[in-house]
C-alpha cells in the first residue's frame, strides 16, 4: 500500500450515500432542511476531495495511490479494488466540485414538479456513481458504478425534464444500456480469455497481451460501443441532444461535465491499456469517427434553433477533439484529451448553467425570440460571451489546451498508425475550429447583441422574471469561471498531474 | 524617443533592465484590463485612467527597451550578430515537451513594441474625448487595453504558442471593439465577420505551427536545446538545410494563409472595410499598428521559414509576392468607389499591407518592416483625422459626398495633419512614406521581381489618385450636408434637402447619445485631446522616415543598422539558451565568426559613404554571407542574407513623377466631376456600358462578399447544416427509433406466436425476472422500459456471445 490514507477514497465516494440515508428520514415538507443537508453532504464530500488533493503525492502521479484491495464477490473473482492516479484525480475531483455547485444552484432553481428531497437524493447517488467509476481498479466494480450512474440520471430527465422528457429519458436509458451490455460481454470475454482469474485492471493489462490480435479486436469492439455511446461518438450520439434538451439544467450540467467523460475515461483507463494491439487496429477508425463528429456536430449546431440543443450538439464536436487526441495513442494526444475532458466539463457545464438561467428568465430558448440580452441582463450576457469564447478554444482560456494539442498530436500519431491519414484528420479538425467560432459567435450575436425582441421588451409582462445573475448563481458559477481562466493561463497545473500517469498508461506503446 | 539614442556609445555589447524585462510590457495592460473590469465603473474616470496609465507605462518600458537595444547595437562592431535577449519559463509540459512562455527581444521586437505602445497611448487619449459619455465607456477601455496587451504579447513572444495567444486575444478584442455598438445589427454582423474571417485564416496558423513543430523539433532540440515552437529555433532550423522541402513549404504556406486572414490580404480582405463599423479610435488602432499588422509581423518574425519554404529570391514569383501584389491593386481600385471616408482609408490600409507583404515576399525585409513603422503613424493620423471630422463637423457621418466638403476652413489643424499624412501615404519626398514605400518598390525590382515593381508603381499612382479624391471631397469644394450645417449663407436648396435627409438618419454608425449636442453647432475644430494626438502623429508622419533615409547615405540608415538581423553564421553555443536568469548579452565570441565580423567592420563604413553603385557591388562582393543560399557547415544561421538596392535619384524621381501624375489627374477629374459638374463626365458610368460594368464590379467589391456570404457561408449554415441535421434526425435517429419500434413489433409477434403458443412455460421464469427488475421503473414508464431493456440487453448479450464463440 502506498499510503496510510487509503480510506479517503472510500469515504469520498460513499459519503454522499450517508447523506442520502439521513435525508430519507427528513420530512418531505421541510424543503430548506433537506436542501441544506444535501448541500452539506456535498460540501463534506468535497472537503474529503480536497484532503485527497492535498495528500496526493504529485511526485508519483503516475502510480496508483490510496490503493485499497479487499475481497468482494469472490465467486466471480471480483474484488473491491480502488486507487487513484494522475488520470483519475482531475475527473474525480471535478465530479465532486460539479455536484456541489449544481446543488448550490438548485437551492432556488428546483425544476418543476418540485420535490427537492428526491431531486437532491438523486444527485447524491449520482455523485457516488461518478466518483466510484473514476477510482475503480476492478472491471466489475467499474461496471457497477458505471451503471449506477444511469438510474438517477434517467429519473432526473424523466421526472424533472421538459415536455418531451419521457421519450428522451427512455432513449438515454436504453441507448446507454445497449452499449453497457456489449461492454459487459467484452469484460466477460476478457476475463475468460485471461484464464478467468481476476477482473483487476493491472492483472488484465499484464495478461491482455497474450490474447490473440483478432480476439483483442473483437473484445475492443464490444468496449468501443459501450464507451462510444457514452462519449458520445458519431454515429452513436443521437441520444445526447434529446437528453440534454429535455433534462433539467442540473441534469444537463452533470451530463456534460462528468457523464460524458465516463466514456472517454473508459477508453484511456481500460480499453487501450489492456488491449494495445486492438487499440492500434481501431485507432484510425476512431480517429475518423472523431473528426466526422467534429464537423458533423458543428453542422448540427448551425442547424439548431434552440440554444440548449445547440450547446448539446457542440458537445459532440468537442468530444470529437478529445477522441482524436486519444486515437493518436501518443501521450501528447492523450494528455490533450484528458485536459480537454476537464476543460469541456467546465466550459460546457457553464454553458448549460447559462442556458438554464436564460430559460428561467425568458421561458424559452428559441434563438429567434431572444435578442439584446446584453441590454436586459448584461452580466449573464457577458458570462455567456465568455463561455462561448472559452468553448471555441480561445488561447488563455481552458478550452484551447484541450483543442490545440489534440490537433497538434494528430500530426504524428503513435508508431504503426497511418501518418497521412492522421494528418488529414489534423486539417479537418483545424477546420472544425472555424465552425466552432461560427456557431458559438453566431449564437452570441443573435441572442446577446441587438435590441430585445418586442415580446420581451420592458412593459410586456416579463419584467419580473428578467433579472440579472443572482447570488446563488454567482456562488455556483464563479468557481467554474475562475477555473476556466486559471487552467487557461497556467495549464501546467493539470498537465503535470496528467503527464506521468498517461505515460504509464501508454507503456505498451513504448511511449 | 529614438532620436535621443542615435549618439554612439563605445561600450561592449550591452544589455539593460528594460531589455531583460521586456516581457513585463504586455503584462502591464493585461493587469490594467483586470482592474478596469473589476473596478473601472467605480473610478472617477470610469476606468479610462487605468487604460491610459497602463499604455503610458508600456510606452515608457518599450522606449527603455528600444533605447537599450540601440545601445547594444551601437556598442557592437558593425554588421556583427546581435543576439536577441531570450528568456523563458515553463508554461506547460506534455510528454516531455516543455513549452515556455517568455520573451524574444531583438530589433524587430523593440520596433513594433514601441510603435504599438505609442499608437495605443495616443488612441486612448483621443478616446477620452471621442467616446465621452458613451454608454459602454468602461467596456470600451477594457477591450482597448486588452487588445494592446494581446498585440504586445504577440510581439515579445518567445515561441509560436505564445504568439498564437496574443494573436487570438486580438481576434477576440477586435470582435468586441468592432461590435462596440452592437445594438445595431450591422455592427454586430461586422464584428462576427471580422472574427470569423480571421479565424478561417487561423486554420493555417494551427496546422502550420503543428507541421513546423514536428518537422523542426528534433533538430532544434539537438542543436539549440529549444523546442520546435521557438521563434529562434524555427528561424535557425529553416536555414540549416535540415528541413525537407515538403514540410517547410507546407508550413510556410499554412502560416501565410493565417497572415492573409489577419492582415486583410486578398482574398480574405473583405472583413477589413466592414470593420469600420467600430468606433473610429478602434479603426485607427486596429488598422495602423496592431491587428492587421499581425500577419505581416508573423511573416517578418519567422522570416527564414518563408524564405526557404517559398523559395524567396529563388524565382521570379512566389505565393507571398503574388498575394501582396494582387492586394495592392485590387484594394486601391476599390478605394475609388467609396463614399465613406473611413472605407477609403480601410482599403488604403489593405493596399499598404499589400506593399508590406510584397516586400517580404520579394526579400525586401527591412523596407517592409520600416513600412510597418512609418505606416503606423500616418495611417493612425488619417483615421483619427476622419474621426475628428465626424466628431466635430459632420454629425457623426463619414459620408464624404453627402456631409463633407470645404472643411479646410473650419478645421485647420485636422486639415494640416491630414495633408501631411496623405503626402506621407502617397510617398512624396521627404515624408516618411517615401522612405519606406519607395524602398520596397525599389528592392522588389532589384531582387528580380520586375513585374511586381510595376505593380508597386501602379499602386503608387492609384494611391496618390484616390487620396487626392478623398482629400478633395472632404476638405475642398463647397460644404455639403452636415458640414454645411448652420451656415445658411453657403447652403443651397439641394444641400438643405440632403441635410434634412440626414436628420432622419439613425445617426450612422458613429452615433452616441451624448454627442447630440453637437448637432446645433456648425463644423468646428476638435478639442485638444483630439488634436494633440493628430499633431504628434503628423509630426512623426513627416519625420520618421529620416530614421532610414537611404538617399542621404549609409550613415542615415540607422533603422537598418538597429533592426535588420545579421546574416552571419554563428556557433550554436554562441546563442546559448538563457533560462530565467540574466539574459546574457553576447556577441558570438566563438572563433569561426570572428574574421567575418572583422571584415564587416573594415569594409562596411568606408563603402557606405561611397556612391550607390559601389555600395551595391560591395554587397554582392564582400558582405554576402552564405546564409539562405548554402547550408551552414560550422554553426547556424538566424537570418538569410538579403540584398539592398542602392538608392538612385533617377528611380526615386520616376516614382515621384508617377505619384504627382496620380495626384494631378485625380484633382482635375474631381474638379470636373464634383465642382464643375462636367456633363461629359457626370453619369459616364451610366452611359458607357463597359465603364458601367467596371464600376458595378467595383461597387460590389468584386462580388467576393457575395461569394462568401451568400454562397459559402449560407450554404454551410443553411442547406449543408440542415441536411446534416436532417440525416441526424431521420436516418441516424430513424435507425434508433426504428430499432425500438421493430423490436417492439418483433416482441409482440414473438409474444403472440412463439411465447404464447410454443414455449410459454419455458420462458415464464426469465420473463418474470425481467418484469421484476423493470418493476422499479414502472411508475414512470408504465412498463415499457423493462420490455425494451430486456430485449435490447438480451439481443446484445446473444450477439456478444456469438462473438466470443467464433473467436474461441
Amino acid at each position: 500500500m502506498l499510503s496510510e490514507h487509503n480510506w479517503v477514497l472510500s469515504v469520498g465516494t460513499f459519503l454522499p450515500l450517508v447523506g442520502v440515508i439521513i435525508m430519507l428520514f427528513l420530512p418531505k415538507a421541510d424543503e430548506a432542511l433537506t436542501k441544506a443537508v444535501g448541500i452539506i453532504t456535498a460540501a463534506a464530500t468535497l472537503a474529503v476531495g480536497v484532503f485527497t488533493l492535498i495528500q496526493f503525492d504529485y511526485g508519483r502521479a503516475g502510480e496508483m495511490q490510496f490503493v485499497a484491495n479487499h475481497e468482494w464477490i469472490s465467486v466471480i473473482k471480483s474484488s473491491y479494488f480502488i486507487g487513484l492516479d494522475g488520470i483519475s484525480l482531475p475527473l474525480y475531483f471535478l465530479s465532486m466540485v460539479i455536484t456541489l455547485l449544481v446543488m448550490i444552484y438548485s437551492w432556488d432553481h428546483v425544476p418543476s414538479p418540485g420535490n427537492p428531497k428526491a431531486f437532491f437524493i438523486l444527485m447524491l447517488v449520482l455523485q457516488t456513481g461518478m466518483a466510484g467509476t473514476f477510482i475503480s481498479r476492478d472491471l466489475i466494480l467499474f461496471f457497477v458504478f458505471f451503471e449506477l450512474v444511469l438510474l438517477p440520471m434517467y429519473f432526473m430527465i424523466g421526472v424533472w425534464g421538459g415536455e418531451n422528457r419521457q421519450y428522451a429519458s427512455l432513449k438515454f436509458f436504453l441507448y446507454t444500456m445497449f452499449g453497457s451490455a456489449l461492454m459487459l460481454v467484452a469484460f466477460l470475454a476478457l476475463f475468460f480469455k485471461t484464464g478467468a482469474e481476476s477482473f483487476s485492471i493491472p492483472f488484465l493489462i499484464e495478461n491482455g497481451l497474450n490474447i490473440s490480435r483478432t480476439t483483442q479486436i473483437w473484445i475492443f469492439g464490444g468496449m468501443f460501443v459501450g464507451f462510444a455511446v457514452k462519449v458520445p461518438m458519431f454515429p452513436f450520439h443521437t441520444w445526447l441532444p434529446d437528453a440534454h434538451t429535455q433534462a433539467p439544467t442540473q441534469g444537463s450540467v452533470i451530463l456534460a461535465a462528468i457523464l460524458l467523460k465516463l466514456g472517454t475515461y473508459g477508453f484511456v483507463r481500460i480499453a487501450i491499456p489492456i488491449l494495445p494491439e486492438a487499440a492500434k487496429a481501431w485507432a484510425p477508425y476512431i480517429g475518423a469517427l472523431a473528426v466526422i463528429g467534429i464537423i458533423y456536430g458543428a453542422l448540427g449546431c448551425l442547424a439548431q434553433t434552440d440554444m440548449k440543443r445547440l450547446i448539446a450538439f457542440s458537445s459532440v464536436a468537442h468530444m470529437g477533439y478529445v477522441m482524436l487526441g486519444i486515437s493518436t495513442l501518443t501521450s501528447f494526444g492523450m494528455n490533450a484529451a484528458m485536459f480537454g475532458m476537464v476543460a469541456h466539463g467546465l466550459i460546457t457545464g457553464m454553458l448549460f448553467f447559462v442556458a438554464g438561467s436564460v430559460k428561467e428568465r425568458y421561458h424559452t430558448l428559441e434563438i429567434k425570440r431572444l435578442s439584446g440580452m446584453l441590454l436586459q441582463i448584461p452580466k449573464l450576457g457577458w458570462i455567456m460571451g465568455f463561455c462561448a469564447m472559452a468553448s471555441l478554444g480561445l488561447p488563455g482560456l481552458a478550452g484551447f489546451w484541450g483543442e490545440f494539442p489534440a490537433i497538434l498530436s494528430a500530426y504524428q500519431p503513435a508508431d504503426g498508425l497511418p501518418v497521412e491519414v492522421f494528418r488529414a484528420y489534423m486539417v479537418i479538425a483545424a477546420i472544425g475550429t472555424v465552425f466552432a467560432a461560427g456557431y458559438l459567435l453566431w449564437l452570441f450575436q443573435r441572442t446577446a447583441f441587438g435590441e430585445p425582441t418586442a415580446e420581451f421588451s420592458p412593459g410586456h409582462g416579463h419584467d419580473e422574471d428578467i433579472h440579472d445573475v443572482n447570488k446563488f448563481e454567482w456562488l455556483a458559477w464563479s468557481p467554474l469561471l475562475i477555473a476556466i481562466v486559471v487552467f487557461g493561463v497556467y495549464p501546467q497545473l493539470m498537465f503535470k498531474v496528467l503527464d506521468p500517469a498517461v505515460g504509464v498508461t501508454l507503456k505498451a506503446f513504448g511511449g | 524617443m529614438l532620436a535621443a539614442a542615435t549618439e554612439m556609445t563605445e561600450t561592449v555589447l550591452s544589455s539593460g533592465w528594460f531589455l531583460e524585462n521586456a516581457w513585463i510590457i504586455p503584462i502591464i495592460p493585461a493587469i490594467s484590463f483586470a482592474l478596469i473590469i473589476f473596478f473601472g465603473k467605480r473610478m472617477p474616470k470610469k476606468g479610462s485612467e487605468f487604460g491610459v496609465a497602463s499604455m503610458l507605462g508600456a510606452l515608457v518600458f518599450s522606449a527603455g527597451a528600444a533605447y537599450q537595444w540601440i545601445q547594444r547595437v551601437n556598442g557592437a562592431a558593425e554588421g556583427a550578430y546581435i543576439a536577441p535577449i531570450v528568456k523563458t519559463w515553463t508554461w506547460w509540459q506534455n510528454d516531455g515537451v516543455s513549452l515556455g512562455i517568455g520573451q524574444h527581444v531583438d530589433g524587430l521586437t523593440v520596433t513594433i513594441l514601441l510603435v504599438v505602445a505609442f499608437i495605443s497611448s495616443l488612441v486612448q487619449i483621443y478616446s477620452l474625448e471621442y467616446l465621452r459619455g458613451d454608454r459602454r465607456y468602461t467596456h470600451f477601455f477594457a477591450s482597448l487595453t486588452l487588445f494592446s496587451a494581446g498585440m504586445l504579447n504577440m510581439v515579445v513572444a518567445e515561441n509560436m504558442i505564445q504568439l498564437i495567444l496574443g494573436w487570438e486575444i486580438m481576434g477576440l478584442c477586435s470582435f468586441m471593439l468592432i461590435g462596440h455598438w452592437w445594438e445595431e445589427g450591422a455592427n454586430s454582423r461586422a464584428a462576427l465577420k471580422a472574427f470569423f474571417t480571421t479565424r478561417t485564416g487561423d486554420i493555417g496558423l494551427l496546422t502550420g505551427t503543428a507541421v513546423l513543430y514536428f518537422a523542426a523539433n528534433d533538430w532544434t532540440t539537438k542543436t539549440l536545446g529549444v523546442s520546435g515552437f521557438s521563434i529562434r529555433g524555427l528561424s535557425s532550423w529553416a536555414l540549416s538545410g535540415d528541413p525537407s522541402s515538403a514540410a517547410i513549404t507546407v508550413g510556410a504556406v499554412a502560416l501565410f494563409i493565417a497572415a492573409i486572414g489577419k492582415s486583410g490580404q486578398f482574398p480574405l480582405h473583405t472583413w477589413l472595410p466592414d470593420a469600420m463599423a467600430g468606433p473610429t479610435p478602434v479603426s485607427s488602432l486596429l488598422h495602423s499598428s496592431t491587428m492587421v499588422v499581425a500577419g505581416v509581423f508573423l511573416v517578418a518574425r519567422v522570416y527564414p521559414v518563408f524564405f526557404e519554404g517559398l523559395d524567396i529570391l529563388g524565382s521570379g514569383a512566389n505565393f507571398i509576392v503574388i498575394i501582396g501584389g494582387i492586394t495592392i491593386v485590387i484594394a486601391a481600385l476599390l478605394a475609388f468607389v467609396q463614399t465613406d471616408i473611413k472605407k477609403v482609408l480601410a482599403y488604403s490600409t489593405v493596399s499598404q499591407l499589400g506593399y508590406m507583404m510584397m516586400g517580404l515576399g520579394a526579400g525586401a525585409w527591412l523596407p517592409a518592416v520600416f513600412h510597418i513603422f512609418t505606416h503606423a503613424f500616418f495611417k493612425a493620423c488619417l483615421f483619427l483625422g476622419a474621426g475628428s471630422i465626424s466628431h466635430s463637423s459632420s454629425h457623426h457621418s463619414f459620408e464624404m459626398k453627402k456631409d463633407m466638403g470645404g472643411l479646410r476652413k473650419f478645421m485647420p489643424i485636422t486639415f494640416t495633419t491630414w495633408i501631411i499624412s496623405t503626402l506621407a501615404l502617397c510617398g512624396v519626398f521627404p515624408f516618411s512614406g517615401f522612405f519606406s514605400k519607395d524602398e520596397i518598390i525599389d528592392n522588389v525590382g532589384h531582387n528580380g521581381y520586375n513585374v511586381f515593381m510595376i505593380v508597386g508603381l501602379t499602386g503608387a499612382f492609384l494611391t496618390a489618385a484616390y487620396m487626392t479624391r478623398a482629400t478633395y471631397l472632404t476638405f475642398f469644394g463647397s460644404p455639403r450636408g452636415a458640414s454645411a450645417g448652420e451656415h445658411h449663407e453657403e447652403e443651397g436648396h439641394g444641400a438643405h434637402a440632403s441635410h434634412d435627409d440626414h436628420a432622419h438618419d439613425t445617426h450612422g454608425h458613429d452615433a452616441h447619445a451624448s454627442h447630440d449636442d453637437h448637432a446645433s453647432h456648425g463644423p468646428h475644430e476638435s478639442g485638444w485631446l483630439i488634436t494633440a494626438p493628430l499633431i504628434i502623429l503628423a509630426t512623426l508622419a513627416l519625420s520618421s522616415g529620416f530614421l532610414n533615409a537611404a538617399p542621404f547615405g549609409h550613415s542615415w540608415e540607422n533603422f537598418k543598422k538597429w533592426v535588420e538581423p545579421s546574416a552571419e553564421v554563428i556557433n550554436p553555443t554562441g546563442i546559448a539558451y538563457v533560462t530565467g536568469g540574466a539574459g546574457e548579452a553576447r556577441i558570438s565570441s566563438d572563433e569561426p565568426t570572428e574574421p567575418v565580423v572583422g571584415e564587416e567592420a573594415q569594409s562596411g563604413a568606408p563603402l557606405a559613404a561611397a556612391s550607390g553603385e559601389e555600395d551595391h557591388s560591395s554587397e554582392e562582393g564582400h558582405h554576402k554571407s552564405d546564409c539562405g543560399t548554402k547550408t551552414p557547415v560550422d554553426g547556424v544561421c538566424v537570418a538569410p542574407q538579403l540584398n539592398h538596392a542602392p538608392f538612385k535619384w533617377s528611380k526615386a524621381g520616376l516614382s515621384m513623377l508617377i505619384v504627382f501624375a496620380g495626384m494631378l489627374s485625380s484633382w482635375i477629374l474631381c474638379v470636373q466631376l464634383y465642382e464643375r459638374k462636367n456633363k461629359k463626365l457626370v453619369g459616364l458610368t451610366e452611359r458607357n456600358k463597359a465603364l458601367g460594368a467596371g464600376y458595378k464590379f467595383l461597387v460590389n467589391k468584386y462580388y467576393l462578399d457575395a461569394l462568401y456570404e451568400n454562397v459559402i457561408v449560407r450554404s454551410i449554415a443553411h442547406p449543408i447544416a440542415r441536411g446534416a441535421y436532417w440525416i441526424n434526425q431521420n436516418i441516424l435517429d430513424g435507425i434508433v427509433n426504428g430499432a425500438g419500434t421493430s423490436a417492439k413489433t418483433v416482441a409482440g409477434w414473438v409474444y403472440r406466436n412463439v411465447d404464447q403458443k410454443l414455449v410459454d412455460g419455458a420462458v415464464n421464469g426469465s420473463g418474470n425476472a425481467a418484469q421484476a427488475a423493470g418493476g422499479a421503473l414502472q411508475p414512470v414508464q408504465s412498463g415499457k422500459v423493462n420490455m425494451y431493456g430486456a430485449l435490447l440487453f438480451g439481443s446484445a448479450a446473444i450477439g456478444a456471445l456469438i462473438l466470443v464463440i467464433i473467436n474461441t
